[in-house]
């Protein structure tokens, strides 16, 4: 398998703090490769420094052998990487419709208004929003504006898509919901990088695991090795909970 | 566009057009010819803004400033290298649009309030530079001598042909309106207008596009302009870049419904109508200012839809025909 | 060379005149990201209010400053409620159109009432000479009292308990309001506070040039540059921002005729925010 996103030596500092540090990996074509960590190990840095929204002071970012490093955001999707946002970014007095459109007109394969509608509709089906296809997004619920947010970077058609704790704040019956059209959004030949809290949902949907901590890579492996691994453990420590999570979800794989 | 032509309202605006150009032919009636011409002029510069205004939401107080060059280039054409009307027009057109299009790309960075203020400034900066501007007469302006005319027939067909090409300014600023909100720039622009960030992060090439709706905002008010003071024969800067009218022009947006074509339109009429009612009215004369901010303050304050903000509300059936 | 340094110095006294004016302005700004677009006018209210009290009432300039900064308070305070109140959180786009309408009903009054004639305030103090160049006592004066009330801002501000709870409505809106501080009661002194420090600055402005009642764009305008310059809701950044703005105009008016120093500001504006979009001085969070 080919590496899709190369991700090569990458830091960025703030101010005072280093959010990430000298950070290598890569995410293959067809995978789905998790992203975990304690709250303010960078997560959502890195997904800013991939996507445009920051550069990076040094290091070096590729995308289908392409070096995306400091590009400008819509150039980055226009390339096919498409991102979902942790707080959900709906465009509030669009409908639902309408905000896919937005994603499959300026997306990667640049398509002309009504085709657009068509790829619009397709997403929606896929994350099951075309009963509300005419409503205004914000009179979406939270789950609807989750979808909503996916649905919207699904119409672009990506090649990469990062998904940004696309399961927080659902109940468990979306959760699963989620899942299985994340599942499925693999099926159509979408890579996925995804950022997640809810252990066992990410231990069971990725095929391998990357564990940051300080903006630094921890560990990386398939989801058994990494949750056995001991730093990882020591990481989670003070949520006993969190570690026995992973004890009992490394079981199950 | 093709697509465009089949949907009725498309129509509606032909309609319009079609009755503003005929209403005063049946039975000459130049008092009527005028104030549609007042009319259509408020509804030209009301639309333009609007694709700043009501589509990318950024709120450009300068736009006055398009009309006022507009119609400075036009004159000076006439006036100093004797030109006719219709070529200065264009010229006029292209050049604001150009101007436009390279000022926009540098103050178009400042997110919405910073560039509002910016165009706060700009009608300030152009007016100076226009009364210090010796080849434009500077404060004491340019006049136009009657000769202008003669090229068009004669003073009294002069006036009708200038009222069929503004009546066609009208019209072409409404079909710009509804050709852009139902294409894919519009809804880039739409996006943008939202949620400038998330829009740019969905691919929406913002800094370009809204450069190109400052610069498509900016032609053809500049055209009203050229024909409004080649009909006067008379521009000066404090005509020119008159404050009142850039405001009453953003107030009809709000009054209509920003982001609406047929609200702009309508607040462009009714306002254009009340406003004349005012002007005859001696209590009111001087009120004009105060009638407009007391007006947009109300809007702002209870009814930011607008007009057709409220139609929508209590008919959403209309929002299927009229945009 | 004598001469420029002269305008130079001059301009620095004016600046700080102007940096009191663009503090009210910063204030509001900062404590509540609205801009007031009545700002210009409530400045040439300031001056109007001078010429009524001087000329009908007989009082020192210097004195006027008193009840206008008080009556001050009270419109700004009114302004809140009318155009603010209901504009806080929504998009700054709103509050601009509603501070600029009442910019527009305010200006159609002052026009009716008094047209677009020059008025002038005479103050007459001993100036200071150096050689061929007399600074005006007024301009002194002015500068000043610019920096003193400046000064008093600033320790209100960092020191008295209002002045905190001011700072940390504009630091966190909602932290403040969940630690019990009266949000809304505090917004509405800020812009009192903003509004009364714009007036007071026309006091002074008037007691240097004379005006007009659209003469508010203009130092509006220079408000902006100086917020630009200085940081938002920084009183001190504002007094900085107003002596670089001085100093630049000291520099330049003795080359260039009069009516291009705003055409320069404007673009000296522009530039500014597309190099520095945050403005020059960022404000550190909890630096009002």
């Amino acid at each position: 398998m080919t590496a899709l996103l190369e991700v090569e030596k990458v830091s960025k500092r703030f101010g005072g703090l280093q959010a990430v540090k000298d950070l290598t990996f890569e995410v293959r074509e067809g995978e789905i490769v998790g992203l975990i960590g304690p709250n303010g190990a960078g997560k959502s840095t890195l997904f800013n420094l991939v996507n445009g929204v920051f550069a990076p002071d040094s290091g070096r970012i590729s995308f289908g052998g392409a070096d995306i490093t400091g590009e400008k955001p819509y150039k980055v999707a226009r390339a096919g990487l498409a991102r979902t946002h942790q707080i959900v970014q709906p465009l509030t007095n669009m409908t639902v419709l309408d905000n896919c459109a937005v994603g499959a007109c300026f997306g990667r394969e640049n398509l002309p208004l009504h085709r657009a509608y068509e790829a619009a509709r397709e997403a929606m089906a896929v994350v099951g929003l075309s009963d509300r296809a005419h409503v205004l997004a914000l009179h979406l619920t939270i789950a609807g504006k989750k979808r909503l947010e996916l649905a919207r970077s699904l119409a672009a058609r990506p090649r990469l898509l990062m998904l940004d704790e696309v399961l927080a704040g659902l109940n468990p019956t979306e959760v699963e919901h989620m899942i299985g059209v994340i599942r499925q959004i693999r099926e159509r030949g979408v890579t996925i990088l995804m950022i997640e809290h809810l252990m066992q949902a990410i231990m069971s949907l990725s095929d391998r695991i990357v564990v940051l901590n300080f903006g630094q890579k921890l560990a990386e492996g398939v989801p058994a090795e990494v949750a056995q691994h001991p730093q990882v453990i020591e990481a989670y420590l003070g949520n006993p909970k969190l570690a026995a999570e992973l004890q009992g979800s490394g079981e199950h794989v | 566009m093709p697509s465009m032509v089949r949907r009725p309202f498309f129509w509606i605006i032909t309609l319009a057009v079609l009755a503003f150009a005929l209403a005063p032919v049946y039975g000459n009636d130049v008092s009527l010819r005028e104030s549609l011409l007042l009319d259509a002029l408020y509804i030209t510069l009301a639309s333009n803004l609007n694709l700043m205004l009501g589509y990318a939401g950024y709120v450009n107080f300068g736009s006055i400033v398009f009309f006022g060059l507009g119609g400075y280039i036009c004159v000076w054409l006439v006036n100093s290298y004797k030109w006719t009307l219709v070529p200065s027009l264009a010229v006029a057109g292209v050049c604001v649009s150009g101007l436009a299009l390279i000022f926009g790309l540098g103050i178009l960075r400042l997110r919405g309030a910073f560039f509002a203020l910016s165009t706060i400034g700009v009608i300030e900066a152009v007016q100076a530079f226009a009364e210090n501007f010796t080849p434009w007469g500077g404060s004491s302006g340019i006049y136009l001598p009657a000769s202008i005319f003669t090229p068009l027939g004669g003073p009294r067909q002069a006036l009708w042909v200038i009222y069929f090409i503004m009546v066609g300014v009208m019209g072409a600023s409404l079909y710009l309106s509804y050709a852009i909100k139902t294409s894919k720039f519009g809804l880039g622009l739409l996006a943008i207008g939202q949620n400038e960030d998330a829009a740019a992060i969905l691919g929406v090439p913002t800094a370009r596009y809204k450069a190109m709706v400052y610069s498509v905002s900016a032609f053809l008010p500049a055209i009203a302009g050229g024909l409004y003071f080649f009909k006067s024969a008379f521009i000066q800067p404090s005509d020119a870049f008159d404050l009142s009218l850039s405001t009453e022009a953003l107030v009809v947006g709000m009054l209509g419904g920003q982001g609406t074509v047929t609200g702009v339109a309508i607040g462009a009429f009714l306002y254009e109508e009340l406003r004349g009612y005012l002007l005859t009215s001696s209590t009111f004369a001087n009120f004009q200012l105060v009638v407009s901010g007391a007006l947009l303050l109300v809007i702002v304050l209870f009814f930011p839809g607008g007009l057709m903000g409220w139609i929508y509300s209590r008919f959403p059936r209309t929002q299927k025909v009229l945009e | 060379m004598l001469g420029i340094l002269a305008s130079i110095i001059d301009g620095v006294l004016v600046g700080l005149v102007y940096g009191l004016a663009a503090m009210g302005l910063t204030l509001i700004w900062g404590v509540m990201d609205v801009i007031n677009l009545t700002h210009g006018v409530m400045i040439v209210a300031g001056m109007f209010a001078l010429f009524l009290l001087t000329t009908g009432l007989g009082l020192d300039p210097y004195v006027a400053m008193l009840p206008v900064l008080i009556g001050g308070f009270f419109v700004g305070v009114m302004l809140y409620w009318v155009a603010i109140h209901r504009m806080v959180g929504r998009p700054p786009l709103m509050s601009l159109l509603s501070t600029f309408s009442v910019n527009l009903v305010l200006i159609g009054i002052g026009t009716a009432v008094w047209g677009t004639a020059l008025f002038n305030v005479d103050v007459s103090l001993p100036g200071f000479t150096m050689g061929r160049y007399t600074f005006p006592g007024a301009h002194i004066l002015a500068a000043i009292l610019a920096a003193v009330i400046a000064t008093v801002l600033y320790l209100f501000l960092q020191y008295t308990r209002l002045g905190k709870s001011i700072r940390a409505v504009a630091n966190n809106r909602e932290a403040a309001e969940l630690v019990g501080i009266p949000t809304t009661r505090v917004l509405a002194i800020s812009v009192g506070l903003g509004v009364a420090l714009a007036g007071v600055s026309g006091v002074l402005i008037a007691t240097l040039f004379p005006f007009t009642v659209l003469s508010g764009d203009g130092y509006q305008l220079k408000g902006f540059v100086v917020t630009v310059l200085g940081g938002f809701g920084n009183p001190i950044g504002a007094l900085m921002g107003g002596i670089a703005l001085g100093l630049l105009e000291g520099a330049v008016t003795p080359f260039v005729p009069v009516s291009w120093t705003l055409v320069i500001e404007f673009v000296l504006f522009v530039l500014v925010l597309i190099a520095f979009p945050a403005g020059i001085f960022r404000s550190r969070r909890g630096a009002l």
